[in-house]
């Protein structure tokens, strides 16, 4: 059922990494992203790899939850890894045979870049994970504050963000029911070639764009009968505060940069 | 021979092995018969929804079967067409799945869908407008122009159009004024004693079901707590009331009278019975 797909979804908790300001959940991915590509020799992976594990343990995520969210991106990594594996021109040879030929490198930098996406991901998911979509669009808006002054709409912006993540679900749930309410009535949406396959799309597109236009009026309707005009003056129910883990963490994240430049410089 | 419709052990489980899991149904057996009027209660949340889309093959049973004539609805993609057009079921709003140019084309659809032909169609969206009151002359107008009851009686038609044997409603009347529910109820009605089909109407409204459905049954957190005709389901007063539904304010009133030592019945459910009951009681106090 489409409703089981799990990127990009929040599973609320009370862990050290759920409590996070999302400020500094945003600023670690940041930082856990450029370490990433920093790293080169074995030991720099396997500190990232450390601090990754460290924080999915933390978060009190299940490895399978973790998992289940990479699977979409199987694909990708596997022809990155054949690509690399191919098409690397290496010394030390390892198999040759018609006009293919492996080599030692060639296995080596396919397992770290097939690694890399894997921990890029994980990362990224954990941070959707354990960060609830408002709190993140909240986060962003805050970090992102000082374009104001440059005449950036970020609070709009944002609040289009919240919006859209928010009738994400709300809108996959309304697929889900008109698709089942059409095959009630004989539609098929997978079968038949590609111009059938669209057309039978028709009874499904109709309904929920009325329905998304319907929603999209109401809650207009709804922000602006509770007085919304835009961001100026307004205030948060939830103000945003840096506690002292989250300068904690901010200061493992940066000590983590400094650890991987240096392993860089020393190309371990 | 077999029943028309038969259920044995129907367990579903929502999103099973996600931190989402959710046992929707459980264990759950029932048969319906042809020309049964069924009615379906059950507190909000208790699996009403979940069970009626698998008697049509939407969703697929965690465990458990869904017999229809004694074969499986899941055997083969050919069955389940097959089951999807014998097995009517319109959703709760079924307004929003509306997408036609034409409310006339809109109740052809599912029809169209069985691949039959022109005239054929024409015929049965006619029959089908009829059926739940649809004027004529709105046949040629925008699904989107009318008005929510017209809707929502396109929506029904656009089910009955398909002539199915066993014709299910999720909530019908939900959000119509008191006249459209009068109405609508009054169309189904019709549509069950001229076609002598089985119809599975779910509903929040004791009050509603108990005058015409011919069983009932009623489900608890995803079980049929109780199943049997309205007289015999509402005897058990107290025991409706703690599973969060309400049972008609006349049943409601006679229990009361019961238990104020007055020697009514038990399991009535309608104004005349509870006439004939006190009647019948002051006929048998003269006459003492
Ligand atoms: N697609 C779904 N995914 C996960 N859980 C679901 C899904 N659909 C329903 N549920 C859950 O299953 C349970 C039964 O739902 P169902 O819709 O069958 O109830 P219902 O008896 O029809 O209620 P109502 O009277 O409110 O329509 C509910 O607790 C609901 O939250
Ligand atoms: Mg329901």
């Amino acid at each position: 059922m489409l409703k089981d797909i799990t990127l990009g979804q929040y599973f609320p908790g009370d862990t050290l990494v759920h409590r996070l300001d999302p400020r500094t959940k945003l600023v670690m991915t940041i930082l856990y992203i450029v370490v990433l590509f920093l790293a080169k020799g074995p030991i720099s992976y396997l500190a990232v790899f450390l601090f990754l594990a460290i924080s999915i343990g933390v978060s009190r995520i299940r490895l399978k939850t973790i998992l289940s969210g990479l699977k979409p991106i199987l694909i990708l990594i596997l022809i990155t890894a054949i690509l690399n594996l191919l098409y690397n021109r290496g010394e030390t040879v390892l198999l040759r045979f018609w006009r293919i030929t492996i080599t030692l490198e060639g296995v080596f930098t396919a397992l770290t870049m097939a690694l890399r996406i894997v921990m890029l991901i994980a990362g990224t998911l954990l941070l959707t994970y354990t960060t609830s979509p408002l709190q993140l669009t909240d986060g962003l808006e805050q970090l992102l504050n000082p374009l104001k002054k440059i005449h950036v709409p970020v609070h709009e912006l944002s609040m289009m963000m919240s919006i859209a993540l928010r009738f994400i679900p709300t809108l996959i749930e309304e697929t889900d029911k008109i698709m089942n309410a059409q095959k009630a009535r004989g539609a098929e949406f997978d079968t038949g070639n590609l111009i059938q396959k669209a057309k039978a799309m028709l009874p499904l597109l109709v309904p929920l764009f009325i329905s998304a236009f319907r929603r999209a009026d109401e809650l207009a309707t709804a922000m602006e009968s509770r007085c919304y005009h835009g961001g100026e003056g307004r205030t948060k129910l939830k103000v945003l505060t840096m506690e002292r883990r989250d300068w904690i963490t901010l200061i493992v994240g940066l000590l983590m940069l400094a650890l991987v430049i240096a392993l860089r410089r020393l190309g371990l | 021979m077999a029943p028309l419709l038969e259920i044995r052990k129907l367990t579903h489980i929502y999103s099973q092995g996600t931190p989402f899991e959710h046992v929707a149904l459980k264990d759950v057996d029932f048969v319906a018969e042809k020309g049964e009027f069924i009615g379906i209660i059950g507190h909000t949340g208790s699996g009403k929804s979940t069970f009626v889309q698998h008697l049509n093959a939407l969703l697929k049973p965690t465990s458990g079967t869904v017999l229809l004539d004694g074969e499986a609805v899941f055997s083969s993609p050919q069955r389940i067409r097959q089951v999807r057009s014998r097995v009517g079921l319109v959703f709760q709003y079924p307004e929003y799945q509306l997408f036609e140019e034409t409310v006339r084309a809109d109740i052809a659809y599912g029809p169209k869908n069985m691949k039959l032909d022109k005239e054929e169609i024409e015929q049965r969206v006619l029959e089908a407008a009829d059926f739940v009151g649809l004027d004529p002359e709105l046949l040629d107008k925008s699904p989107f122009d009318l008005s929510g009851g017209q809707k929502r009686r396109a929506a029904i038609a656009g089910v009955i159009a398909m002539r199915p044997d066993i014709l299910v409603l999720d909530e019908p009347t939900a959000g119509l004024d008191p006249r459209g529910r009068e109405e609508i109820i009054a169309n189904i009605r019709r549509y069950h004693a001229r076609v002598n089909g089985t119809v599975i109407y779910i509903t929040h409204s004791m009050e509603d079901i108990a005058r015409f459905a011919s069983r009932l049954a009623v489900f608890c957190e995803g079980r049929i707590v109780m199943d049997g005709v309205p007289g015999e389901i509402f005897r058990h007063v107290e025991e409706l009331e703690r599973i969060g539904l309400t049972v008609p304010g006349i049943t409601k009133v006679m229990a009361l009278l019961r238990a104020r030592g007055l020697p009514v019945p038990e399991g009535i459910y309608t104004i005349h019975q509870a006439m004939d009951a006190l009647l019948g009681l002051k006929g048998g106090g003269e006459n003492a």
